[in-house]
């Protein structure tokens, strides 16, 4: 038996199939938080149902590729689970009023019951049951409130019989349905409710902005920093450090398995940057420098995102964003980005139109690194002084800029408005931002670990096969002739394809001086996406409109690159 | 459809949503735009008829807030300027 969870955006759905399959799947406070969908399974009674997680749609008339995901899907439901948002219910049940339309057993959950007692909600629940001809169960999907009881009542689940209705008349049908089983008495304006008005108003809304802004990035570096100093390098230098020198005397210090595994010995020493060995960089990279700033900037994210600030970013923003053929929702897959360009990619799925998705998505790889990349850019670029970074910074932001302005003019397509609901802020439940920091972290390990492995194990045997010298030679106009590097970086950039942080990483071991790396990185982080991001673009963009893009990011990379090595 | 005017409130003043101050209500009249623009603005809520509250105008042309029931929704401007309500009593 198959079960979808359907309903409109932002109702809660995710956490609601994280409660019933115990799957954990990312649930956020904004539209559009699930693009694709996820199957998990549920026991009822004696047989095992299997429930999928679908993207949430306002009508059946689908406007983006992740509403055709859900028109899909409806066609092998044998049962619906209708979450209804019961805090805006009269929006909510056209689309029920939609389904019931298709004939497949129907059952409504009542979700976020809890948030209509202090709005001054009542809604009959008894009544509407009947007048839809359904069962209807009050939820709360973030604490757990009346899902036994929901799952309990899926046997009563029945298509009841109803006409086929044309729009204006489903309407009709929705509004006396509200106006018979609901009431509203005033309420007061809480403080959420006034701070949410300000986040979004023109001059109290920048001023938010600026302060939600700078205290993230303060709170990110804070914290990861923090992580660094205080527990993973006294745990790398302290205990990892003497394993592993342990592990090179048994290897008598050299030979091909110990370059593999232990890499160089700079002074006799282990250097966890510039050894280059599996077991000593090749965990170092991932763990000790970037798994810091991965956990600190989820953090940081996953509480913005659950409180619902993200769509006001976005109609702050709309006014920039239409400069690049964009609408202000295009900020909240760039956000995502951030953190890594994988998801920030697909989360390009809500956005309306082809150009709108092509432009996002070129941007993004061209001028949004990733919280790995950037946490070898805070590092390494770091030991040069923060001037250096903050220009790194700049530039890309004015690549993005610049980029986002010519290819609005390039590219040809429509680009709609933006037309976004805007959620009420919420406290986040703990659970729901804990068990979301977990998923990113282990799918950051699992993407992480065994490319850099393999990566390292590729630079060696390239290496060790002289075939990095050949490249070199070819390479060595563009490396040192317009970008200023040493031939030799061009491993970096070919490790790049594989990992930027890696990537990074390879270029401390060059010793450039200042201006270098900053070229490097900007390079780098431009450049060529990571062969997880290209994978994502291919499939998200097509093979043809991928390859647009990454001339477009190659191009851009080499003249921003050749620009800063003459002027700086 | 074509254009449905909720003759009701025709007396008061119309403008169009881009126009409202924050915190001013109004009534849906009218969408000056096709089907399509008509069929989005209904999926979440903003119908003829409905009573909508202006929460907030973006400056330079950005979206305009309002509140429908009990959600807001963002316009984006273009479209805004699409939405005409006659204005309640104040």
């Amino acid at each position: 038996m198959k079960l979808l969870l359907m309903g409109n955006p932002n109702v809660g759905k995710s956490a609601f199939f994280s409660r019933v399959t115990g799957i954990n799947v990312i649930a956020s406070n904004y539209p559009g938080t699930t693009v694709g969908f996820t199957r998990g399974f549920l026991k009822l009674g004696q047989q095992q149902a299997e429930v999928i997680d679908v993207p949430g749609t306002y009508t059946l008339d689908p406007t983006n590729k992740a509403e055709e995901v859900a028109n899909e899907m409806l066609k092998d439901g044998d049962v619906i689970i209708n979450v209804v948002d019961a805090t805006n219910l009269e929006r909510n049940l056209y689309l029920t009023l939609e389904l019931l339309e298709k004939n497949t057993p129907l059952i409504v959950a009542l979700n976020m019951w809890d948030d209509t007692k202090h709005r001054g909600i009542t809604i009959d629940t008894k009544q509407l049951e009947q007048l839809l001809g359904v069962p209807v169960v009050p939820t709360v999907a973030a604490t757990g409130e009346g899902i036994k009881k929901l799952i309990s009542q899926i046997p009563r689940a029945t298509s009841p019989p109803i006409p086929d209705r044309s729009q204006d008349e489903r309407w009709a049908a929705v509004g006396k349905i509200a106006q018979q089983v609901q009431t509203i008495s005033h309420h007061h304006h809480t403080c959420l409710e006034h701070l949410a008005d300000a986040s979004i108003k023109s001059v109290s809304g920048i001023f938010i902005a600026a302060i939600v802004i700078s205290l993230s990035f303060f709170l990110v570096r804070l914290i990861g920093e923090g992580l660094i100093g205080y527990l993973f390098e006294p745990l790398f230098d302290g205990i990892w450090s003497p394993i592993m020198m342990k592990l090179s005397a048994l290897l008598n210090n050299e030979g091909f398995i110990h370059e593999i595994l232990i890499g160089k010995l700079v002074e006799g020493k282990i250097d966890f940057l510039q050894s280059f060995g599996i077991l000593t960089t090749g965990i170092f990279i991932p763990i000790g420098a970037v798994f810091p700033y991965i956990f600190s900037f989820y953090l940081v994210l996953g509480f913005l995102e659950d409180v619902g600030y993200l769509p006001r970013f976005a109609v702050l923003l709309d006014n920039l964003m239409h400069r690049f053929g964009l609408h202000g929702y295009a900020i909240i897959p760039m956000f995502l980005g951030l953190g890594c360009n994988v998801p920030g990619i697909i989360a390009t799925r809500v956005l309306e139109s082809r150009k709108e998705r092509f432009i996002t998505a070129t941007l993004m790889s061209i001028g949004v690194p990733c919280a790995a990349l950037q946490a070898m850019i805070l590092g390494l670029v770091g030991n040069f002084g923060g001037q250096y970074v903050f220009l790194v910074y700049v530039t890309l932001f004015i690549v993005w800029i610049i980029s986002g302005v010519i290819l609005n003019f390039t590219v040809s397509g429509f680009s709609p408005e933006l037309l976004l609901e805007i959620p009420p802020y919420r406290l986040p439940p703990v659970r729901l931002m804990v068990s979301k920091i977990w998923m990113r972290i282990l799918s950051f390990l699992k993407e992480a670990i065994p490319v850099v492995f393999i990566g390292i194990f590729v630079i060696n045997i390239l290496y060790t096969l002289k075939l990095f010298d050949y490249i070199t030679t070819l390479t060595a106009p563009v490396v040192s002739g317009l970008l200023g590097l040493p031939e030799e970086a061009i491993g970096a950039i070919v490790i790049g394809f594989l990992r930027k942080d890696m990537a990074v990483g390879m270029l401390g071991t060059l010793a450039l001086n200042a201006k270098q790396m900053v070229v490097g990185c900007v390079v780098l982080a431009m450049f060529f996406p990571c062969i997880a991001s290209f994978t994502i673009l291919v499939k998200e963009l097509g093979f043809r409109d991928m390859l647009k893009a990454t001339g477009i990011m190659i191009g851009a990379s080499l003249a921003v690159g050749s620009l800063l090595n003459l002027f700086l | 459809m074509g254009r449905v005017v909720n003759l009701a409130v025709t007396q008061n003043k119309q403008i169009t949503i881009n126009h409202m101050k924050a915190g001013q209500k109004g009534t849906v009249v009218e969408f000056l735009g096709g089907k399509g623009l008509a069929r989005r603005l209904q999926s979440l809520g903003i119908r003829i008829g409905k009573k909508i509250t202006n929460v907030s105008s973006m400056f330079m042309r950005g979206p305009v807030t309002v509140k429908v029931d009990g959600t807001q929704v963002a316009i984006g401007f273009g479209m805004a300027q699409k939405i005409l309500v006659s204005l309640e009593d104040e």
